[in-house]
């Protein structure tokens, strides 16, 4: 009869995702969730609508635009917020480089995937939000798997991997000094895989980029990049038609499609379960050192 | 692989020092498993050349920080994932060194299993003791102990029964009900996913299938009714208006729509009339289940208040008996008023009393040197400045448990259980 009361994976990670983002409603004055328009912050925003229904979700999205999003990433964002009611505040990198606070970077491997962390701070900061919730797994890389679900960031932003609060049982200690804040991250016990499985069983929607179309592309260094304006050419490429989709959204200039026929939620989950290159194996920005994510992260980055 | 939709999750912690063979279980049930993807691999294989190493070193996948790459330690918690077609699982994988108890404490916290390893030429040393101890005093309710490295003793049954037997010994001290025993060889693959050609003499499965047929649902109290109040929720839109649910987290028991509750602490009884899981309504609510309650009468509830049965309920204590495990670098000071957080409640506390420190290796308890320091386990009293709903943390692991923060400094201090 015991066996009534067993939960499936999805259904207990689902829980604890709910536990930690009530948790944040309930310790912090000035809450946020950092939206990417990717699909781990779209499930955040799905967990987080079930964790107060039927009340609207009570914290602000808050997305920082490099300028360089795909167009459907921000068509999405915009009406996902107005279905959801739920106030938008963008952060811009455009303006925080037009205002002299960071130097764009130029050449070919430019990309504004850094400059962002100061746009990030300054919009935590304007806000004065102590909490911002992201869509990090732990799964996803080497220094994202040493997160805890209340991560602490000093007055300037900044994590100390070393000096990290211990977390035990489903106690998460978010006290913390004025001008401090925290990074909260729900989805940490979550895969790849459970994100998929978790979005066709809710049947969540997802922007256009993930499921298989044909795209102007380029091959560089071995990774597909969308032919774009704010990509910098090179003389050497020439772009073609791929029939690609996207397993990770980030900046136009740094993600890198995969070819792929999977234009279902159902067939991408399939194409998930039998990859064997993970999903940030397509990303440009880590690839810059062994540690290059743990260099950011302690800059403040999401 | 399949997609596991609808697999059960199985939480289990290691601890363990460099050359045990920890490394290489876990590689092996990653690897075996297919949780380990080509660029990783080929990333460890190229910081394991850089390294001068001839072998990969599997620690490289999670030991991600810059430091316990250049140290070439296990500094923190590294939690890995990895999934069979019959389950998902999370492994706590913890340093096994005495200056890491803290970090053995915090990933066993969430743990349904530990898994122990002994060197079958070396038996029980001080560390399989310490790491049986930390999962006795977790509450953790199954133990595998891999008695590994069994290709060394040429996979002699008599030296592995030695084992067990001494094991078996040492263990009526502690506070497991389910130990099980497995001879393997996770250099080899013996007995981890395979069963083993060299120990014909072993009859049991192997540690793959344990994990993936041990049940631990049984573990989660069914019977003690306890909700705490996490946060209130009130639309106050058009739609729903009057609406107000009480959103939480099932610790222990079942509530079932109809049933007649109590609210602590005010004492005020009403009934559940409704229960959600985000907008869909459900008939009944168990452990671990994040859940919104709406009851039959307008009561005054808050964050910190607790739904119980009328029959069945926490005891309402000020004065604490508790164990500590001591996790500030300073040392504890009986003039700092600690702040308890326990389930959704924080209040301020005092230590009135060290009675004892317990030697992690040996069990013995130390009436004499009372500085608790980093690592320390001790038995202390607390008085709380206003009283906490709790439970036994042998009964219930949510409602026995509670942090200790610095007020000073904001740091999580301590952990404690119940007595």
């Amino acid at each position: 009869m015991t066996q009534d009361y067993q939960l499936n994976h999805l259904d207990e990670l689902e829980a604890e995702s709910m536990f930690v983002l009530r948790e944040v409603a309930a310790q912090f004055e000035r809450p946020a969730i950092l939206f990417s328009g990717g699909k781990d912050s779209i499930v955040v925003t799905h967990l987080a609508a079930k964790a107060f229904a039927p009340a609207r979700i009570p914290m602000p999205l808050v997305h920082i635009d490099t300028g360089h999003n795909f167009p459907e990433t921000l068509e999405f964002r915009d009406a996902l917020a107005d279905q959801l009611g739920v106030q938008l505040v963008v952060g811009s990198v455009q303006a925080t480089i037009d205002a002299g606070r960071v130097r764009e970077e130029t050449g070919a491997q430019a990309s504004r995937n850094r400059l962002q962390t100061t746009t990030l701070l300054d919009t935590i900061e304007e806000g004065k939000y102590d909490a911002c919730i992201g869509g990090a797994r732990r799964d996803e890389e080497k220094a994202r798997a040493k997160e805890r679900f209340f991560s602490h960031r000093d007055d300037f932003g900044q994590w100390d991997p070393k000096q990290q609060r211990p977390e035990l049982w489903n106690l998460f200690n978010g006290n913390h000094m004025p001008g401090e804040h925290f990074r909260v991250f729900p989805l940490n016990n979550w895969t790849e895989l459970d994100i998929w499985n978790y979005i066709t069983r809710e049947q969540i929607a997802l922007p256009s980029l993930y499921f298989a179309h044909d795209r102007n592309c380029v091959v560089r260094n071995g990774v597909i990049l969308a032919h774009s304006e704010h990509l910098p050419h090179r003389e050497d490429e020439t772009p073609e038609t791929m029939r690609v989709r996207f397993r990770t959204l980030g900046d136009l200039t740094i993600t890198g499609a995969i070819e792929s026929d999977a234009d279902t939620l159902e067939k991408i989950t399939a194409e998930v379960a039998a990859t064997r290159i993970t999903e940030r194996g397509g990303r440009v920005d880590d690839k810059r050192s062994e540690t290059s994510m743990e260099d950011r992260k302690k800059e403040g980055y999401f | 692989m399949s997609t596991t939709n609808q697999n059960s999750l199985l939480r289990f912690t290691t601890a363990g020092s460099v050359d045990d063979g920890k490394s290489t279980l876990i590689g092996r049930l990653l690897f075996d498993s297919k949780s380990i993807f080509e660029d990783q691999l080929e990333a460890v294989e190229s910081s394991s050349r850089k390294k001068g190493l001839e072998n990969m070193d599997l620690s490289l996948l999670t030991d991600g920080l810059r430091a316990e790459r250049e140290q070439g330690i296990t500094i923190d918690v590294a939690y890995r994932y990895f999934a069979t077609p019959r389950r998902k699982f999370i492994i706590a994988d913890t340093p096994g060194h005495v200056q890491y108890t803290r970090n053995m404490v915090t990933g066993a916290s969430t743990a349904d299993l530990a898994l122990i390893l002994i060197d079958a030429r070396h038996g029980l040393v001080e560390q399989t003791h310490r790491h049986s101890f930390i999962a006795s005093l977790l509450g953790i309710k199954h133990l595998v102990v891999c008695v590994n490295k069994m290709d060394l003793v040429d996979f002699n049954e008599d030296a592995y029964h030695t084992i067990t037997s001494a094991y078996r010994n040492f263990s009526v001290r502690l506070n497991i009900p389910d130990i099980k025993f497995i001879p393997m060889s996770a250099l080899l693959g013996d007995n981890v996913v395979e069963n083993s050609a060299n120990m014909p003499w072993y009859e049991g499965g192997t540690l793959l299938s344990h994990l993936e047929e041990i049940h631990v649902g049984s573990d989660r109290n069914l019977q003690d009714c306890r909700f705490p109040i996490q946060y209130v929720i009130r639309p106050q839109t058009d739609e729903d208006r009057d609406f107000r649910g009480y959103a939480g987290r099932v610790a222990s028991g079942v509530f079932k729509v109809g049933d007649k509750v109590v609210a602590l602490p005010s004492g005020m009884q009403s009934r559940i009339k409704e229960i959600f899981i985000g907008s869909d309504p459900v008939d009944r609510a168990f452990p671990p289940q994040s859940v919104t309650m709406t009851l039959e009468s307008d009561i005054d509830l808050s964050r910190g208040d607790m739904l119980v049965r009328e029959n069945n309920q926490p005891r309402s204590l000020q004065e604490i008996d508790a164990q500590l495990c001591w996790m500030g670098e300073e040392r504890l000071k009986p003039a700092v008023r600690y702040i308890v957080r326990h389930g959704t409640t924080e209040v301020k506390s005092t230590i009135r009393e060290v009675l004892y420190k317990v030697d992690i290796n040996t069990l013995h308890r130390n009436e004499d040197d009372k500085q608790i320091g980093m690592n320390d386990i001790a038995r202390v009293r607390l008085r709380i400045a206003s009283p906490l709903l709790t439970d036994d943390y042998r009964r219930n692991r949510t409602t026995g448990s509670f942090i200790l923060i610095d007020p000073g400094t904001n740091l999580t201090v301590a952990a404690g259980f119940i007595n």
